[in-house]
């Protein structure tokens, strides 16, 4: 037996997307050791495929634009679920994110007075999206990787290694989080390229590992989004708040097959692309709801007016919030309706000229023209709703980015729950990863000032060992791809966009028959690079993210945002004012209700009653918030 | 609707290794990543090959495909004739951990040696202001995915191990351009260090890479020339030369 790898760090950063990055960065600025796990290459991180931008009210190109108007946006968004907490420090502080990338040599699209251009998206009151082209994500990960790289060479400088204060561990798994004392001690995992073990000591982890989407059959996420983190938590004591939540962007591709899922941003949309059906009708008037209703266009003309007067006129209905525009399709396939392959169509070639589209949305020229074959400077293109984000994740404070109910546990960005409610508004995730990135950063380092090292045992080693070398053990046990096109199929048809008590207690039990065959996992071949190895602990996360996300949506029987019941088609008070908290018992997800926490008088008070009408009762109102 | 695709994979590690032919069905649309998946999920499950978005958009599954460097996410199989068998092979630039995928590690030991971007001291954050027609000119060079297919496919280290050392590649010839071309950056003598310290002298402008690019970057025609341009005039221009002795300027502005 060779010796186990071993490494001791003050920081253990699990994830490299965004919000992993922007906390490693802010962990060494505090002086700290930090490591950074990525599962892939540096800089592949799921963040490269953000498309439309970043939102934060720097009022650029509208300067009535402020944090609170982005606050309400957000809690609207959200149907008034979200921890209002996270959604004011988010909305506060991500003009100062965005500002802090550009001294990072971020090269975002100019205003004319040579400013960050912002542009209109869902949801969002003022053009508030600092973008470069369609590409922002990646402008994000390469600017905090190039950043990263700067603090590595002030490093060099400072004390002759580069890596002596971040390094960064390049496909790498994490297996588990260790604990010793109920407080984290490090974690434990595996080289992707040879299988070997490595072992992790640090009392602080920042999990920061993203989304769920490969829990489903129809995605834009890749394959790393595979809950790794959520699973982590969970297992090592932490909460999952509303993991019924999930968002599916109403466009993606749908053909052909290999590119089913695929993003079509929604810039698409908010450069001017209008949705019809087969029929060519322009079908998004007949689906605004009542609450939108005084901000939405409710005919042709005005809502080609806005393109060129906002103040004057209401903004078209395609760009409602995703979770509306996503169920409006879904609604409009169903009624047989739908194109072709299923979808619907998604036209920008009518409102702006060739050139300027090939300018403003080069990814998606490029991408529709490679694999689709489709001009989308002369053509409509053909879209429907694909799994995209999840809100529901770790809980955690406000503040710190701490997760609840495990000492030195951190989380942050899409794997944190709370700040979307019950649906994301498009760009309010980029500023999200920066945000709460920071803030778990500075979580951890204020957390170490009372927290020293605590020593990983032997016992846990052995446990984590154990776990890694099971499936190798097995002979002629389970195939892990099939298990997983079998979740996928399960989570589509039972746990998707439109769901029913009878389908979701269905999916229950199906998910628990695949979680016990699952433990019967066999890899063939050897451990060096052997994606069937990996995907066989990917699985085992999926496995409980999926439990987590059909009990919750069990539970809850309403229709808000990013959970959609057909037999409970309203919103209903009650459960507005309730979170789902998943646990684990080491046998099974349990799911109970916790209430959420009341909007203070001082957020309470930059509402219209009458807009809160539409969500609360009277009681609440009454009472005009907490104090 | 499914038809057999005769696909020929190198399989091995970095001692041993050989092409092995499968057949696999292939649907309409789909690209030469689909067939490896579908191959690993049926026939060979432990596979080894790199992806992430299955977009264009990461640059992580970066292989040969009948010798040409490209992303296998981006390539159709409809592409290529009917009965032509589709041969997959690791990137040849870099040395092969397993199968399909390759250790990269050199770009980002190359990336460290590049100084970073440096803003202007006295500028506080969302003060800046940039006309975007300077700022376009970087943001090409900042498209790049960093597949580092122009790093496999330049034969400067392509054949050339022992270049390596001296030589950054392509992808750090237009991050150096997106620095030296940035508006705002104070770092001077960016040029000069591409010329002393990277090894843009023994780039020879056959255009490889800019062939190779899924982004459609002008490396060479943007990024390269320019800068190897301008080192030359710097170098041989008797007037800036004695004014570079004259005023002690530090080198290239």
């Amino acid at each position: 037996m060779t010796q186990l790898e071993r490494h001791s760090y003050d920081v253990l950063v699990i994830g490299a997307g965004g919000a992993g990055l922007r906390a490693a960065v802010e962990a060494r600025e505090a002086g700290l050791r930090v490591a950074i796990i990525c599962k892939s290459l540096f800089g592949k991180a799921h963040t490269v495929m953000a498309e439309g931008g970043a939102a934060a009210s720097m009022g650029n190109v509208n300067d009535n634009d402020n944090w609170m108007v982005h606050f309400r946006d957000t809690m609207r968004g959200g149907k008034f679920l979200n921890h209002f907490r996270m959604a004011e420090l988010h909305a506060k502080e991500a003009p100062d994110r965005i500002w802090e990338l550009e001294v990072w040599g971020a090269l975002f699209d100019r205003t004319k007075e040579g400013k960050i251009s912002q542009r209109n998206f869902g949801g969002h009151e003022y053009p508030r999206l600092a973008h470069v082209g369609d590409r922002t994500g990646l402008e994000l990960i390469r600017t905090m990787q190039q950043r990263i790289v700067a603090l590595q060479q002030q490093d060099g400088r400072d004390h002759g290694d580069m890596e002596s204060h971040i390094k960064v561990f390049a496909e790498l798994t994490i297996t588990d989080i260790l604990k010793e004392n109920g407080k984290v001690s490090g974690a434990y995992g595996y080289w992707r390229e040879t299988g070997a073990e490595v072992l992790f000591e640090a009392p602080a982890v920042i999990i920061a590992t993203g989304g769920v989407g490969k829990t489903f059959k129809i995605t834009s996420n890749s394959w790393e989004g595979t809950g790794d983190g959520h699973a982590l938590a969970l297992k090592s004591g932490a909460n999952l708040v509303d993991m019924e939540f999930l968002q599916f962007h109403p466009t993606g591709m749908v053909w052909p097959p290999s590119v089913r899922g695929i993003l079509v941003t929604e810039s698409v949309r908010g450069e001017g692309g209008i949705l019809t059906n087969a029929a060519g009708e322009r079908f998004m008037f007949k689906y605004i709801p009542d609450v939108f209703k005084k901000m939405y266009a409710d005919n042709e003309a005005e809502a080609d007016r806005w393109y060129l007067d906002q103040d004057n006129n209401r903004r078209p209905p395609e760009l409602l919030p995703r979770d509306e525009v996503a169920r409006a399709i879904n609604t409009e396939v169903k009624a047989g309706r739908g194109s072709e392959h299923g979808g619907v169509f998604l036209d920008v070639s009518k409102r702006l000229p060739a050139e300027v589209i090939k300018k403003r949305l080069p990814s998606m020229w490029h991408q529709f023209y490679e694999l689709a074959g489709v001009d989308i400077t002369k053509e409509p293109m053909e879209v429907g709703p694909t799994c995209h984000y999840v809100m529901g994740g770790v809980e955690v404070e406000p503040d710190n980015a701490a997760a609840v109910g495990v000492p030195g546990l951190f989380a942050a960005g899409e794997v944190a729950g709370g700040m979307h409610g019950s649906n994301r508004l498009g760009g309010n995730s980029l500023t999200d990863l920066l945000v709460f990135g920071r803030r778990a950063g500075m979580g951890a380092a204020e957390y170490l000032k009372h927290n020293g090292n605590n020593p990983v045992s032997e016992a846990a080693i052995k446990a984590a060992e154990a776990r890694i070398a099971a499936p190798f053990d097995r002979e002629g046990g389970e195939n892990s791809y099939s298990l997983h096109a079998e979740l996928q199929e399960i989570t589509h048809n039972l746990v998707g966009i439109i769901r029913t008590e009878s389908e979701l207690e269905d999916a229950i039990s199906k998910i628990a028959d695949i979680r016990k065959r699952s433990a019967n996992v066999a890899v063939s071949g050897g451990r060096k690079f052997n994606p069937g190895f990996h995907l066989a602990f990917d699985l085992d996360n999926m496995l409980l993210v999926a439990e987590s996300t059909a009990k919750s949506a069990l539970l809850r029987q309403e229709s808000r945002g990013g959970h959609t019941r057909d037999d409970f088609p309203g919103m209903n008070n009650k459960w507005r004012q309730l979170n789902h908290i998943s646990s684990f018992d080491g046998i099974q997800v349990n799911v109970r209700e916790q209430a959420l926490p009341v909007l203070p008088k001082e957020l309470f008070g930059l509402f219209d009653v009458h807009e809160l009408e539409k969500y609360m009762t009277s009681e609440e109102i009454a009472k005009g918030g907490s104090n | 609707m499914a038809r057999k695709l005769n696909l020929r994979i190198w399989r091995g590690d970095s001692t041993t290794g050989a092409l092995q032919d499968v057949q696999v069905d292939v649907n309409e649309g789909e690209v030469v990543l689909d067939v490896i998946h579908r191959v690993q999920a049926t026939q060979m499950g432990d596979l080894a090959v790199r992806w992430n978005c299955k977009a264009g958009k990461c640059g992580s599954c970066s292989m040969e495909i009948n010798g040409k460097p490209r992303l296998a996410c981006m390539t159709q199989v409809a592409s290529y004739d009917e009965d032509e068998t589709i041969t997959v092979t690791p990137l040849r630039a870099f040395p092969v951990i397993k199968d399909l995928v390759t250790d990269v590690s050199f770009n980002y030991k190359k990336a460290m040696e590049i100084p970073a971007y440096s803003h202007p001291a006295d500028l506080a954050p969302g003060d800046a202001r940039m006309e975007q027609i300077d700022v376009e000119r970087s943001q090409e060079f900042r498209k790049c995915i960093e597949c580092f297919l122009c790093q496999d496919t330049c034969h400067v280290i392509r054949d050339h191990e022992e270049n390596k050392k001296s030589f950054a590649g392509p992808r750090f010839f237009i991050r150096i351009a997106e620095l030296d071309m940035h508006p705002l950056d104070t770092l001077k003598n960016r040029k000069r260090t591409a010329q002393e310290e990277h090894g843009l002298g023994m780039c020879n402008i056959t255009k490889c890479c800019t062939e190779v690019c899924p982004e459609h970057i002008r490396i060479t025609d943007n990024a390269i020339i320019p800068m190897k341009e301008r080192v030359v005039d710097i170098k041989y221009d008797p007037a800036r030369w004695l004014g570079s002795k004259i005023r002690k300027r530090d080198g290239i502005v």
